[in-house]
Protein backbone atom coordinates (compact mmCIF):
# COMPACT_ATOMS: atom_id res chain seq x y z
CA UNK A 1 0.00 0.00 0.00
CA UNK A 2 0.08 2.71 0.42
CA UNK A 3 1.73 6.22 -1.15
CA UNK A 4 -0.40 9.55 -0.68
CA UNK A 5 -0.50 12.58 -3.02
CA UNK A 6 -0.49 14.72 -0.20
CA UNK A 7 2.08 17.52 -1.57
CA UNK A 8 1.84 18.79 1.79
CA UNK A 9 5.16 19.23 2.93
CA UNK A 10 5.90 18.70 6.38
CA UNK A 11 6.56 20.52 9.47
CA UNK A 12 10.33 20.11 8.87
CA UNK A 13 11.92 17.89 6.16
CA UNK A 14 14.95 15.82 7.36
CA UNK A 15 18.11 17.53 7.14
CA UNK A 16 20.19 17.48 3.93
CA UNK A 17 23.78 18.21 3.02
CA UNK A 18 23.82 21.27 1.75
CA UNK A 19 24.69 21.16 -2.09
CA UNK A 20 26.30 23.93 -4.01
CA UNK A 21 24.22 26.05 -6.07
CA UNK A 22 24.12 24.20 -9.76
CA UNK A 23 26.29 24.95 -12.35
CA UNK A 24 24.01 25.37 -15.57
CA UNK A 25 25.72 22.67 -16.96
CA UNK A 26 24.66 20.33 -14.14
CA UNK A 27 21.01 21.85 -14.28
CA UNK A 28 21.39 21.12 -18.44
CA UNK A 29 22.15 17.61 -18.16
CA UNK A 30 19.76 17.45 -15.88
CA UNK A 31 16.57 18.44 -17.45
CA UNK A 32 18.08 16.55 -20.50
CA UNK A 33 17.44 13.44 -18.75
CA UNK A 34 14.68 14.17 -17.66
CA UNK A 35 13.33 15.23 -20.98
CA UNK A 36 14.86 12.11 -22.13
CA UNK A 37 12.64 10.00 -19.19
CA UNK A 38 16.45 8.81 -18.32
CA UNK A 39 16.74 7.63 -14.82
CA UNK A 40 18.44 9.93 -11.95
CA UNK A 41 20.37 7.41 -10.05
CA UNK A 42 21.74 8.42 -6.34
CA UNK A 43 25.36 9.17 -8.07
CA UNK A 44 23.76 11.73 -10.80
CA UNK A 45 23.58 15.18 -9.50
CA UNK A 46 20.19 16.35 -9.15
CA UNK A 47 18.84 19.69 -8.22
CA UNK A 48 18.32 20.33 -4.40
CA UNK A 49 14.46 20.78 -4.80
CA UNK A 50 14.04 17.48 -6.53
CA UNK A 51 16.32 15.68 -3.95
CA UNK A 52 13.84 17.38 -1.07
CA UNK A 53 10.69 16.46 -2.82
CA UNK A 54 11.63 12.77 -3.21
CA UNK A 55 12.92 12.58 0.58
CA UNK A 56 9.69 14.14 1.27
CA UNK A 57 7.56 11.83 -0.75
CA UNK A 58 9.23 8.30 0.00
CA UNK A 59 9.90 9.03 3.56
CA UNK A 60 5.46 9.72 3.60
CA UNK A 61 5.41 6.85 1.74
CA UNK A 62 7.52 4.80 3.96
CA UNK A 63 5.67 6.18 6.99
CA UNK A 64 2.19 5.14 5.69
CA UNK A 65 3.39 1.33 5.22
CA UNK A 66 4.68 1.43 8.83
CA UNK A 67 1.96 2.92 10.33
CA UNK A 68 -0.74 1.06 7.85
CA UNK A 69 0.29 -1.87 9.16
CA UNK A 70 -1.56 -1.17 12.45
CA UNK A 71 -5.43 -0.88 11.28
CA UNK A 72 -5.25 -4.46 10.01
CA UNK A 73 -2.89 -5.57 12.63
CA UNK A 74 -5.89 -4.89 14.93
CA UNK A 75 -7.67 -8.13 13.72
CA UNK A 76 -5.36 -10.61 13.72
CA UNK A 77 -6.08 -12.06 17.24
CA UNK A 78 -9.35 -12.26 16.01
CA UNK A 79 -9.70 -12.91 12.26
CA UNK A 80 -12.35 -15.40 12.18
CA UNK A 81 -10.43 -18.43 10.78
CA UNK A 82 -7.31 -20.11 10.94
CA UNK A 83 -6.45 -19.44 7.21
CA UNK A 84 -7.68 -15.56 7.27
CA UNK A 85 -5.52 -15.21 10.11
CA UNK A 86 -2.31 -16.58 8.28
CA UNK A 87 -3.55 -14.15 5.18
CA UNK A 88 -3.83 -11.54 7.38
CA UNK A 89 -0.04 -11.61 9.29
CA UNK A 90 1.14 -12.28 5.41
CA UNK A 91 -0.32 -9.11 4.36
CA UNK A 92 0.45 -6.71 7.57
CA UNK A 93 4.32 -8.25 6.90
CA UNK A 94 3.94 -7.13 3.33
CA UNK A 95 3.32 -4.03 4.78
CA UNK A 96 6.72 -3.78 6.95
CA UNK A 97 8.74 -4.86 4.54
CA UNK A 98 7.55 -2.09 1.73
CA UNK A 99 8.30 0.31 4.13
CA UNK A 100 11.57 -0.96 4.31
CA UNK A 101 12.28 -1.36 0.65
CA UNK A 102 11.31 2.53 0.97
CA UNK A 103 13.21 3.65 3.88
CA UNK A 104 16.25 1.94 1.92
CA UNK A 105 15.30 4.24 -1.23
CA UNK A 106 15.18 7.25 0.54
CA UNK A 107 18.32 6.82 2.05
CA UNK A 108 20.08 6.60 -1.03
CA UNK A 109 19.07 10.39 -1.14
CA UNK A 110 21.43 11.29 1.91
CA UNK A 111 19.08 11.19 4.49
CA UNK A 112 19.68 8.87 7.74
CA UNK A 113 17.06 5.96 8.75
CA UNK A 114 16.98 7.55 12.55
CA UNK A 115 16.42 11.12 11.08
CA UNK A 116 13.01 10.03 9.48
CA UNK A 117 12.08 7.76 12.23
CA UNK A 118 12.04 10.90 14.44
CA UNK A 119 10.34 12.80 11.62
CA UNK A 120 7.47 10.92 12.27
CA UNK A 121 7.45 9.84 15.84
CA UNK A 122 7.48 13.46 16.94
CA UNK A 123 4.62 14.52 14.45
CA UNK A 124 6.50 16.06 11.72
CA UNK A 125 6.17 13.53 9.10
CA UNK A 126 3.14 12.99 7.58
CA UNK A 127 1.74 9.62 6.44
CA UNK A 128 -1.64 8.78 4.14
CA UNK A 129 -4.85 10.22 5.52
CA UNK A 130 -6.84 6.35 5.24
CA UNK A 131 -4.88 5.06 8.80
CA UNK A 132 -6.45 7.03 10.73
CA UNK A 133 -9.67 5.58 10.56
CA UNK A 134 -10.55 2.95 12.76
CA UNK A 135 -11.32 -0.46 11.55
CA UNK A 136 -14.56 -1.58 13.64
CA UNK A 137 -15.63 -4.50 12.34
CA UNK A 138 -14.34 -7.81 10.48
CA UNK A 139 -15.44 -6.38 7.09
CA UNK A 140 -13.28 -3.63 7.37
CA UNK A 141 -10.07 -5.95 6.83
CA UNK A 142 -12.01 -7.28 3.42
CA UNK A 143 -12.63 -3.54 2.47
CA UNK A 144 -9.06 -2.39 3.30
CA UNK A 145 -7.59 -4.75 0.99
CA UNK A 146 -10.39 -4.51 -1.78
CA UNK A 147 -10.49 -0.50 -1.46
CA UNK A 148 -7.40 1.13 0.29
CA UNK A 149 -5.19 -1.13 -1.30
CA UNK A 150 -7.23 -1.45 -4.92
CA UNK A 151 -6.36 3.20 -4.72
CA UNK A 152 -3.01 2.24 -3.61
CA UNK A 153 -2.18 0.04 -6.73
CA UNK A 154 -3.52 2.87 -8.88
CA UNK A 155 -1.63 5.20 -7.05
CA UNK A 156 1.49 3.30 -7.48
CA UNK A 157 1.75 1.74 -10.94
CA UNK A 158 2.82 5.15 -12.72
CA UNK A 159 5.32 5.63 -9.52
CA UNK A 160 7.34 2.57 -11.25
CA UNK A 161 8.10 4.78 -14.56
CA UNK A 162 9.30 7.47 -11.60
CA UNK A 163 12.21 9.54 -12.56
CA UNK A 164 14.42 8.45 -9.43
CA UNK A 165 15.74 4.85 -10.21
CA UNK A 166 15.68 3.65 -6.58
CA UNK A 167 12.21 4.82 -6.10
CA UNK A 168 10.94 3.32 -9.20
CA UNK A 169 12.73 -0.44 -8.57
CA UNK A 170 11.55 -0.20 -5.14
CA UNK A 171 7.97 0.39 -6.58
CA UNK A 172 8.12 -2.28 -9.07
CA UNK A 173 9.04 -4.66 -6.27
CA UNK A 174 6.26 -3.58 -4.26
CA UNK A 175 3.46 -3.74 -6.73
CA UNK A 176 3.97 -7.09 -7.81
CA UNK A 177 3.02 -7.97 -4.20
CA UNK A 178 0.58 -5.74 -4.32
CA UNK A 179 -2.02 -8.16 -6.20
CA UNK A 180 -2.18 -10.32 -3.54
CA UNK A 181 -3.37 -7.88 -1.04
CA UNK A 182 -6.01 -6.32 -3.25
CA UNK A 183 -7.48 -9.97 -4.12
CA UNK A 184 -7.02 -11.41 -0.92
CA UNK A 185 -9.57 -8.70 0.56
CA UNK A 186 -12.03 -8.72 -2.40
CA UNK A 187 -12.23 -12.61 -2.31
CA UNK A 188 -13.09 -12.79 1.61
CA UNK A 189 -15.63 -9.91 1.27
CA UNK A 190 -17.27 -12.17 -1.46
CA UNK A 191 -17.24 -14.89 1.27
CA UNK A 192 -19.05 -12.83 3.52
CA UNK A 193 -21.61 -11.77 1.19
CA UNK A 194 -22.55 -15.04 0.72
CA UNK A 195 -23.59 -15.58 4.26
CA UNK A 196 -26.29 -14.24 6.74
CA UNK A 197 -28.27 -10.87 6.20
CA UNK A 198 -26.12 -9.99 9.14
CA UNK A 199 -22.23 -10.82 7.52
CA UNK A 200 -23.59 -9.19 3.81
CA UNK A 201 -24.94 -6.17 6.38
CA UNK A 202 -21.16 -6.04 7.90
CA UNK A 203 -19.57 -5.84 4.30
CA UNK A 204 -21.58 -2.82 3.51
CA UNK A 205 -21.40 -1.13 6.65
CA UNK A 206 -17.52 -1.41 6.19
CA UNK A 207 -17.91 -0.16 2.44
CA UNK A 208 -19.98 3.06 3.19
CA UNK A 209 -17.56 4.24 6.02
CA UNK A 210 -14.20 3.63 3.74
CA UNK A 211 -15.39 4.52 0.27
CA UNK A 212 -15.22 8.69 1.25
CA UNK A 213 -11.83 8.10 3.17
CA UNK A 214 -10.37 6.26 0.26
CA UNK A 215 -11.28 8.63 -2.76
CA UNK A 216 -9.26 11.16 -0.56
CA UNK A 217 -6.06 8.90 -0.32
CA UNK A 218 -5.70 10.67 -4.13
CA UNK A 219 -4.74 14.20 -2.79
CA UNK A 220 -6.19 17.37 -3.20
CA UNK A 221 -7.89 17.93 -6.45
CA UNK A 222 -5.56 18.95 -9.04
CA UNK A 223 -6.69 22.91 -9.36
CA UNK A 224 -5.53 22.83 -5.45
CA UNK A 225 -2.33 21.09 -5.83
CA UNK A 226 0.24 23.40 -6.25
CA UNK A 227 3.15 20.88 -6.51
CA UNK A 228 0.95 18.96 -9.24
CA UNK A 229 3.19 21.11 -12.08
CA UNK A 230 6.58 20.91 -11.08
CA UNK A 231 6.47 16.90 -9.77
CA UNK A 232 5.40 15.80 -13.61
CA UNK A 233 8.00 18.21 -14.87
CA UNK A 234 10.74 16.31 -12.50
CA UNK A 235 8.78 12.96 -13.66
CA UNK A 236 8.37 12.24 -10.18
CA UNK A 237 4.57 12.12 -10.59
CA UNK A 238 2.85 10.63 -13.85
CA UNK A 239 -0.36 10.82 -13.61
CA UNK A 240 -2.54 13.41 -11.63
CA UNK A 241 -4.66 13.18 -8.53
CA UNK A 242 -8.15 13.69 -10.65
CA UNK A 243 -7.22 11.64 -13.22
CA UNK A 244 -5.83 8.42 -10.85
CA UNK A 245 -9.17 9.14 -8.56
CA UNK A 246 -11.70 8.51 -12.00
CA UNK A 247 -9.81 5.47 -13.15
CA UNK A 248 -10.53 4.40 -9.23
CA UNK A 249 -13.84 5.14 -9.93
CA UNK A 250 -14.09 3.83 -13.15
CA UNK A 251 -12.65 0.07 -12.32
CA UNK A 252 -14.51 -0.07 -8.74
CA UNK A 253 -17.91 0.51 -9.96
CA UNK A 254 -18.49 -2.71 -12.17
CA UNK A 255 -16.41 -4.88 -8.61
CA UNK A 256 -19.11 -3.19 -6.54
CA UNK A 257 -21.77 -4.60 -8.34
CA UNK A 258 -20.33 -8.16 -8.56
CA UNK A 259 -19.64 -8.48 -5.08
CA UNK A 260 -22.91 -7.04 -4.55
CA UNK A 261 -22.70 -3.96 -2.27
CA UNK A 262 -23.77 -0.18 -3.23
CA UNK A 263 -21.39 2.71 -3.01
CA UNK A 264 -22.83 5.30 -0.61
CA UNK A 265 -22.76 8.28 -3.11
CA UNK A 266 -26.09 9.75 -4.41
CA UNK A 267 -24.39 10.93 -7.58
CA UNK A 268 -22.24 8.45 -8.81
CA UNK A 269 -23.73 7.74 -12.17
CA UNK A 270 -22.25 7.01 -15.75
CA UNK A 271 -21.54 9.46 -18.11
CA UNK A 272 -22.10 8.61 -21.62
CA UNK A 273 -21.02 12.34 -22.83
CA UNK A 274 -17.55 11.72 -20.75
CA UNK A 275 -17.38 7.45 -21.14
CA UNK A 276 -16.84 7.80 -17.20
CA UNK A 277 -18.62 7.76 -13.95
CA UNK A 278 -19.30 11.18 -12.36
CA UNK A 279 -19.27 11.15 -8.79
CA UNK A 280 -20.06 13.45 -5.87
CA UNK A 281 -18.30 15.84 -3.46
CA UNK A 282 -15.67 14.65 -1.88
CA UNK A 283 -15.26 16.16 1.91
CA UNK A 284 -12.24 18.35 2.04
CA UNK A 285 -12.17 19.90 5.29
CA UNK A 286 -12.81 16.31 7.05
CA UNK A 287 -9.80 15.40 4.54
CA UNK A 288 -7.32 18.30 5.65
CA UNK A 289 -8.82 17.30 9.56
CA UNK A 290 -7.01 14.04 9.25
CA UNK A 291 -4.20 15.36 7.54
CA UNK A 292 -3.31 17.50 10.48
CA UNK A 293 -3.31 15.18 13.09
CA UNK A 294 -7.26 15.79 14.12
CA UNK A 295 -8.77 12.12 12.24
CA UNK A 296 -10.26 9.63 14.67
CA UNK A 297 -7.03 7.55 15.26
CA UNK A 298 -3.93 9.82 14.35
CA UNK A 299 -3.18 10.20 18.16
CA UNK A 300 -3.59 6.34 18.65
CA UNK A 301 -1.38 5.47 15.39
CA UNK A 302 1.45 7.38 16.74
CA UNK A 303 1.43 6.60 20.13
CA UNK A 304 1.23 3.26 19.37
CA UNK A 305 4.36 3.46 16.76
CA UNK A 306 6.47 5.37 19.57
CA UNK A 307 5.82 2.49 21.82
CA UNK A 308 6.47 0.05 19.37
CA UNK A 309 9.90 1.99 18.66
CA UNK A 310 10.43 2.54 22.53
CA UNK A 311 9.92 -1.24 23.52
CA UNK A 312 12.14 -2.60 20.92
CA UNK A 313 15.21 -0.58 22.29
CA UNK A 314 16.40 -3.34 23.94
CA UNK A 315 16.33 -5.73 20.69
CA UNK A 316 18.60 -3.33 18.82
CA UNK A 317 21.13 -2.61 21.82
CA UNK A 318 21.28 -6.44 22.50
CA UNK A 319 21.96 -7.14 18.79
CA UNK A 320 25.01 -4.05 18.88
CA UNK A 321 26.44 -5.68 21.86
CA UNK A 322 26.06 -9.03 20.10
CA UNK A 323 27.77 -7.60 17.34
CA UNK A 324 30.72 -5.81 19.26
CA UNK A 325 31.06 -8.98 21.39
CA UNK A 326 31.39 -11.25 18.21
CA UNK A 327 33.98 -8.66 16.61
CA UNK A 328 36.49 -8.70 19.80
CA UNK A 329 36.46 -12.48 19.97
CA UNK A 330 37.23 -12.73 16.71
CA UNK A 331 40.28 -9.68 16.89
CA UNK A 332 41.28 -11.86 20.28
CA UNK A 333 41.61 -14.83 17.80
CA UNK A 334 43.45 -12.98 15.42
CA UNK A 335 45.97 -11.38 17.52
CA UNK B 1 54.88 -13.69 -15.66
CA UNK B 2 54.91 -12.95 -12.12
CA UNK B 3 52.89 -14.60 -9.25
CA UNK B 4 52.00 -10.96 -7.96
CA UNK B 5 48.35 -11.69 -10.04
CA UNK B 6 47.56 -14.14 -6.86
CA UNK B 7 47.87 -11.34 -4.41
CA UNK B 8 45.26 -8.84 -5.76
CA UNK B 9 42.26 -9.49 -4.14
CA UNK B 10 39.55 -10.66 -5.80
CA UNK B 11 36.09 -8.65 -6.41
CA UNK B 12 32.83 -9.22 -7.58
CA UNK B 13 31.14 -7.24 -10.39
CA UNK B 14 27.75 -5.66 -10.98
CA UNK B 15 26.85 -4.59 -13.90
CA UNK B 16 23.46 -2.08 -14.82
CA UNK B 17 22.35 -3.12 -18.16
CA UNK B 18 20.51 -0.19 -19.18
CA UNK B 19 19.76 2.67 -17.24
CA UNK B 20 16.29 2.61 -15.00
CA UNK B 21 17.62 -1.54 -14.64
CA UNK B 22 19.05 -2.39 -10.95
CA UNK B 23 22.84 -3.99 -11.05
CA UNK B 24 23.17 -7.03 -12.22
CA UNK B 25 25.77 -9.93 -10.44
CA UNK B 26 27.46 -10.92 -13.71
CA UNK B 27 31.11 -12.48 -12.49
CA UNK B 28 34.77 -11.54 -10.82
CA UNK B 29 37.90 -11.01 -11.31
CA UNK B 30 41.01 -10.01 -9.60
CA UNK B 31 42.44 -6.75 -9.56
CA UNK B 32 44.86 -4.27 -7.32
CA UNK B 33 42.69 -2.04 -6.36
CA UNK B 34 38.77 -0.36 -7.28
CA UNK B 35 39.68 1.72 -9.65
CA UNK B 36 41.47 -1.01 -10.91
CA UNK B 37 38.81 -3.39 -10.62
CA UNK B 38 36.39 -1.15 -12.54
CA UNK B 39 38.48 -0.92 -15.65
CA UNK B 40 39.48 -4.23 -15.71
CA UNK B 41 35.55 -5.30 -15.28
CA UNK B 42 34.42 -2.71 -18.09
CA UNK B 43 37.17 -4.36 -19.99
CA UNK B 44 35.98 -8.28 -19.14
CA UNK B 45 32.47 -7.66 -18.98
CA UNK B 46 31.13 -5.00 -20.96
CA UNK B 47 33.43 -5.32 -24.37
CA UNK B 48 30.12 -5.09 -25.95
CA UNK B 49 28.32 -2.37 -24.68
CA UNK B 50 26.54 -4.66 -22.12
CA UNK B 51 26.37 -2.36 -19.48
CA UNK B 52 25.47 1.48 -18.59
CA UNK B 53 26.80 1.85 -14.92
CA UNK B 54 29.86 -1.37 -13.14
CA UNK B 55 29.96 -1.52 -9.17
CA UNK B 56 32.48 -3.65 -7.84
CA UNK B 57 32.77 -5.09 -4.24
CA UNK B 58 35.91 -7.17 -2.44
CA UNK B 59 34.70 -10.61 -2.78
CA UNK B 60 35.62 -11.18 1.26
CA UNK B 61 33.05 -8.76 2.42
CA UNK B 62 30.53 -10.19 1.08
CA UNK B 63 28.43 -12.53 3.00
CA UNK B 64 26.34 -15.40 1.83
CA UNK B 65 23.64 -17.75 2.95
CA UNK B 66 25.29 -21.50 3.37
CA UNK B 67 23.99 -23.31 0.55
CA UNK B 68 24.01 -26.30 3.21
CA UNK B 69 21.50 -24.77 4.90
CA UNK B 70 18.96 -23.87 1.94
CA UNK B 71 16.50 -26.22 2.65
CA UNK B 72 16.07 -25.00 6.56
CA UNK B 73 16.83 -21.68 5.79
CA UNK B 74 14.00 -21.20 3.09
CA UNK B 75 11.74 -23.67 4.65
CA UNK B 76 9.15 -21.42 6.34
CA UNK B 77 8.33 -19.54 2.78
CA UNK B 78 7.54 -22.96 1.29
CA UNK B 79 4.16 -23.65 3.00
CA UNK B 80 2.63 -19.78 2.37
CA UNK B 81 0.99 -20.34 -0.43
CA UNK B 82 -1.74 -17.60 0.36
CA UNK B 83 1.05 -15.08 -0.19
CA UNK B 84 0.35 -15.48 -4.19
CA UNK B 85 -2.48 -13.49 -5.74
CA UNK B 86 -3.22 -16.71 -7.87
CA UNK B 87 -4.67 -18.36 -4.48
CA UNK B 88 -7.36 -16.44 -4.51
CA UNK B 89 -10.21 -17.26 -6.86
CA UNK B 90 -11.88 -13.93 -8.26
CA UNK B 91 -14.85 -13.85 -10.66
CA UNK B 92 -13.30 -13.05 -14.72
CA UNK B 93 -16.00 -10.19 -14.74
CA UNK B 94 -14.22 -8.09 -11.79
CA UNK B 95 -11.59 -7.81 -14.60
CA UNK B 96 -7.95 -7.14 -13.49
CA UNK B 97 -6.97 -7.18 -9.80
Amino acid sequence: MYTQSLDVPDTSAPALSSVPTAPDALQTRFDEKIDADQKIEPQDWMPEAYRRTLVRQISQHAHSEIIGMQPEGNWISRAPSLKRKAILLAKVQDEGGHGLYLYSAAETLGVGRDTMLDALHTGKAKYSSIFNYPTLQWADVGVIGWLVDGAAIMNQVPICRCSYGPYARAMIRICKEESFHQRQGFESLMVQMQGTPEQRAMVQDAVNRWWWPVLAMFGPPDAASANTAQGMRWGIKRISNDDLRQKFVDATVPQAAVLGVTLPDPDLKWNEERQQHDYGAIDWDEFWEVVNGNGPCNKERLSNRVKAHEDGQWVRDAAQAHAAKQKARQMKEAA
Amino acid sequence: MSTTHNDWPLWEVFVRSKQGLEHKHCGSLHAADAQQALQMARDVYTRRQEGVSIWVVPSNTITASEPDDKAAFFEPMADKIYRHPTFYEIPDEVGHM
